[in-house]
């Protein structure tokens, strides 16, 4: 039976590439994109191994953060193996040899891992979306109101900000990871955004809000020393 | 650390950080660079800029670090 096309495509890579691969990753390579049936579904269980490996040990290093436990873990780490694995045969042409093949291949793994583990989040939340809960933001901030005038004044800085500075996209996310701490792998699942477009208005609000709190002389600028 | 420089540090951004999609798409990159006791930061300040600020590509980079230096510990 003949190879599939992305299998031929791959050995010419592997060919034109060998002077940057090391001999593991042009190994890997070979065999994987072999039109030997045989040697090519050997190359394909060692992979898959691997990945199922890396994704247990994976999903147990980030249990104390994922409601998902026991046996379900252990399903979350096969899936994550065969949905990696799929992921790494379709885009074996895309591997320019800038790194070890390997390291290429478990980064698909992690990254399956992180987001099936977001998805799972919302089966069981310890939060709704939307709960707005202003009163934590103290906590998230490391700020006790209760403590110092001038942090109730700040809490109410960063508050006017995100009332009057932020739009009710920005709003909504701001308040979902900073004031209700959703985890921010588990909001993009949510909302279908890509983990960057939330990163990023979590950057311009915190930037907007530090401005503010220098501008009214809670913080200092950038450099400046606070004596 | 006390309130004042906790708030600062939560706020701090750092201009050079890449972002999320940057520091995803040369991961395996930096971390190769690290295992083999190269500057990754050094070579790549924005995406280590972006690792310290971002707590799930982050988490990503320490779980790919973990990976394949436990491998090389192992052989």
């Amino acid at each position: 039976m003949a190879a599939p096309p992305r299998y031929h495509e791959a050995v010419q890579l592997a060919g034109s590439a060998t002077r940057e691969l090391d001999e593991e990753s042009a190994s890997w390579l070979r065999r994987l994109a072999s039109a030997a049936s045989a040697e090519r579904h050997a190359a394909e269980r060692e992979l898959h191994d691997r990945l199922l490996r890396i994704a247990l040990t994976e999903v147990r290093r980030r249990s104390a953060s994922t409601p998902v436990t026991g046996p379900e873990l252990d399903d979350v780490a096969h899936q994550a193996a065969g949905d990696a694995m799929l992921a790494i045969l379709a885009k074996l042409t895309q591997f320019r040899g800038d790194s070890r093949f390997i390291t290429w291949a478990y980064r698909f793994v992690i990254l399956e891992v992180s987001s099936k583990l977001g998805r799972h989040y919302w089966r069981n939340p310890p939060v709704a979306l939307d709960a707005a809960q202003w009163e934590r933001l103290p906590d998230r901030l490391g700020l006790d109101p209760h403590q110092q005038a001038e942090a109730a004044a700040i809490l109410a800085e960063v508050r006017h900000v995100v009332d009057t500075e932020l739009s009710d996209h920005q709003r909504r996310i701001f308040i979902a990871i900073v004031v209700d701490g959703i985890p921010l792998n588990a909001l993009a699942e949510k909302l279908d955004l890509q983990r960057n477009a939330i990163y990023k208005v979590i950057f311009d609000a915190r930037r907007k809000i530090r401005r503010a709190l220098v501008a009214k002389g809670y913080l200092d600028e950038p450099g400046a020393g606070r004596r | 650390m006390n309130e004042r420089e906790m708030l600062d540090r939560f706020l701090r951004t750092d201009p050079r950080d890449v972002g999320c999609t940057e520091a995803i798409s040369v991961l395996h990159v930096y971390v190769d660079l690290i295992a083999a006791g190269r500057d990754a930061a050094g070579r790549y300040p924005g995406v280590a800029a972006h690792l310290a600020a971002c707590g799930p590509c982050g988490d990503d980079f320490a779980g790919l670090l973990a990976a394949v230096t436990s491998e090389q510990a192992e052989t």
